[in-house]
């Protein structure tokens, strides 16, 4: 009892002296729940994985992907956007409705915490995620196809276009789980919007797969940029009216 | 029920008066241009019933910042009044520009930036009706549609750009061309004349409209709540 109390006055005494780093604490305890409840569950990142394998299988016999009989590389930039786009909705899906369906979200709600902590906490971790599905995917489809993805070049904007994704794709999640066809929706409300940075990472990709000078590739990168920086913008200012009751 | 205010009604005729005067400007007072022939006069209502487009995405951003501001159920209305015909006359601009691309660009479709744009406008509204129909409580669906309106029209001029970024052949109205373009032609002060007044047409078309619709959406609400009532 006696403990409890020393607790509480202890954090109150936090959340008062250093707004920053209370805000900091929130933020890395809704990370940190995240990550925690995936290496336990691992449901989440085994579905992401899988899916993307099945994408590549699909893909392999769609279209022709082997390297040598296609001059350019804009098919595996095409390819490798797509995996990342389709396992990265199932990845938001999973992660919001999670959070819904025991009303786990109520109890994140009721935290007195800063809303946006709530936010910056499970983009942050919907981005872990991703990025460790591509850290998976690249090296599997780099020995599938004999091509060298691990280019500081073509790193860079994988990690500019999971951020830009993942900042607008958590705020549509958000709402899309409260939807009676949520199931559905997501993609439908996500792919329209995040197209702009679909299109700059893919052409981004492939002109670093293709060796094309940095000046042309630099005003893709620069979409990127500003598109991250507008959508995180957005998404922090308009998320309170998204999980207000 | 409200009776439907005298200025409203003004504003009927007078965008019917506008709007046949309109198609007749464009059929007998703009000259024929010299190259494209007849079909170039697709281009006065093209181009207007795209301003229309944009216009009513604009204003439904604009009445979706201030409904989250003030939480006022008008403000709701707006916005979705504007999205649904900004949706009907984004589609007009696609299907005339369709029409008109056929004979001179020699194809029905292509990935222009414009022409992308458009269509992920058309995608994205959709969407946001999708999303309305999804959730019942009211207080949240106009929340979702606000935050939905908002980003949503902050990522078109993005696509705009990053499809900019390609190579593009449809011409520029204001501003200058880039070599390349197919189908620019210079206007001669009447034509110019004919497409200023088309604009002016279609904005007084859509202000008509969205008049009315906000009444037909006021009374749809005051249909749902008297039957809340009865149903109490």
């Amino acid at each position: 009892m006696k403990r409890e109390s020393a607790l509480v006055t202890r954090d109150t005494q936090y959340t008062v002296r250093n707004p920053l780093l209370s805000f900091l604490r929130a933020l890395s305890a809704v990370v940190w729940k995240d990550l925690s409840a995936e290496m336990r569950s691992r449901e989440l990142l085994s579905a992401m994985l899988v899916f993307a394998l099945l994408v590549i299988l699909i893909f392999n016999f769609a279209l022709d992907l082997d390297p040598k009989t296609r001059q350019e590389s804009t098919i595996t930039a095409g390819v490798l956007w797509v995996i990342f786009t389709f396992a990265g909705t199932l990845g938001l899906n999973r992660s919001m409705a999670v959070e819904k369906d025991r009303g786990c979200i109520d109890g994140l709600l009721l935290a007195p915490v800063d809303r946006s902590a709530i936010y910056f906490g499970k983009t942050i971790a919907n981005l872990v995620f991703m990025l460790i599905v591509e850290i998976i995917v690249l090296p599997i489809y780099s020995l599938l196809y004999n091509v060298n993805l691990f280019q500081p070049g073509l790193l860079l904007v994988t990690l500019l276009g999971s951020v830009g994704y993942v900042a607008v794709g958590t705020l549509l999640a958000t709402m899309a789980v409260q939807a009676r066809t949520r199931d559905v929706l997501l993609p439908i409300l996500l792919f329209p919007v995040v197209l702009p940075i679909v299109l700059s990472a893919v052409k981004a990709s492939g002109g670093f797969l293709d060796g094309i000078e940095m000046t042309e590739i630099r005003p893709w990168l620069n979409l990127l940029v500003v598109y991250d920086i507008i959508f995180i913008a957005i998404a922090f200012m308009v998320f309170d009216f998204v999980v207000e009751e | 029920m409200q009776t439907k205010p005298r200025l409203l009604t003004v504003l009927d005729f007078v965008t019917a008066a506008l709007f046949v005067l309109a198609i007749g400007m464009v059929f007998f007072y703009a000259p024929l241009e010299a190259v494209m022939g007849q079909v170039q006069r697709v281009f006065y209502f093209h181009v207007a019933a795209g301003w229309v487009g944009m216009l009513s995405f604009l204003v439904a951003a604009i009445a979706g910042v201030v409904y989250l501001t003030s939480s006022n159920r008008k403000w709701d209305i707006v916005s979705l009044s504007a999205i649904e015909i900004g949706i009907v006359f984004a589609f007009i601009n696609i299907v005339s520009g369709s029409i008109w691309a056929r004979p001179i660009w020699n194809t029905w479709w292509t990935w222009d930036p414009r022409l992308t744009t458009a269509t992920v406008m058309e995608l994205i509204y959709a969407a946001y009706l999708m999303l309305r129909q999804g959730i019942e409580d009211p207080d949240r669906r106009a929340r979702f549609g606000a935050v939905y309106a908002i980003v949503g029209f902050v990522s078109v001029p993005l696509t705009f750009f990053s499809a900019r970024l390609f190579r593009t052949i449809h011409p520029i109205v204001i501003g200058t061309n880039q070599a390349g373009a197919e189908g620019d032609f210079d206007m001669t002060p009447m034509m110019l004349q004919t497409f200023m007044f088309s604009l002016l047409t279609f904005t007084f078309v859509f202000a008509d409209l969205l008049w009315h619709r906000i009444r037909v959406g006021w009374l749809a609400e005051k249909v749902e709540q008297l039957r809340l009532k009865t149903i109490q």
